[in-house]
């Protein structure tokens, strides 16, 4: 007879196992994204994955208190994708015509941008 | 017997959860253009998360615990439309074009 402790045992192994995979594809995009919003939404993207984590980690050990440190988790990951939307914002138009042949480099870019404003 | 539909449900939301987490992470690797990406992320990348809590929640058996994990979940699908449109807008307003395959702008009426 199997008992309830491996059936959750078993499936929270499992789940570990699909949240490394769903981790190690969200990182290739972080890396590779060609642009900064791609990167953002990436790291967005990760904070949910790590929240996952930490509630798989909690159904694992049966330490409840996990559960808190994941909503915390969430708040600070909204805050820090807002912070990270004002920045794009901010940081001007990258197609406009006095930081078009910048565009394409990172610092130029910001310069550019911040003395365009 | 009580402890074997908990551990079932349990062990079913965390692989549908789980499983959620990984399509949306394939999407983000494969779709094509920034706010396709966002489409996948921020949809199925919440309700991944999301599921992951209730099972946490679910597996305490405590009923304070549960319904932090339930106040977690319903944050989690309040923020998610809020940064995603931030960001998307963000993106826009600055000049990231949409992919090649898109028909529509609404933004830009063309």
């Amino acid at each position: 007879m199997i008992t309830s402790a491996a059936i959750v045992s078993v499936a929270s192994s499992a789940a570990l196992v699909i949240l490394g995979l769903a981790l190690l594809l969200t990182v290739w995009r972080v890396v590779a994204g060609p642009t900064l919003p791609d990167r953002i939404l990436a790291l967005d993207m990760l904070t949910g994955i790590a929240i996952g984590f930490i509630a798989v980690i909690a159904v694992k050990t049966g330490f409840s208190l996990y559960i808190d440190i994941a909503i915390s988790l969430g708040l600070v990951g909204f805050l820090a994708t807002v912070a990270f939307a004002r920045f794009v914002l901010s940081r001007g138009n990258v197609k406009s015509p006095s930081s078009a042949p910048a565009a394409k480099q990172g610092t130029k870019t910001r310069r550019a941008g911040r003395k365009r404003r | 017997m009580m402890d074997y539909i908990v551990a079932i449900a349990t062990a079913l939301l965390l692989i549908l959860g789980a499983l959620f987490a990984l399509s949306a992470a394939i999407g983000l690797v494969r779709l094509p253009d920034l706010y396709t990406r966002m489409h996948s992320a921020s949809k199925a990348g919440t309700v991944g998360s999301g599921l992951l809590l209730f099972a946490a929640g679910l597996y305490s058996e405590d009923p304070a615990i549960l319904a932090r994990a339930i106040a977690g979940f319903i944050f989690l699908l309040l923020t998610a439309p809020v940064s995603a449109h931030l960001l998307a807008r963000a993106a826009h307003s600055s000049g990231y074009d949409l992919g090649g395959i898109s028909v529509l702008d609404d933004i830009q009426k063309r």
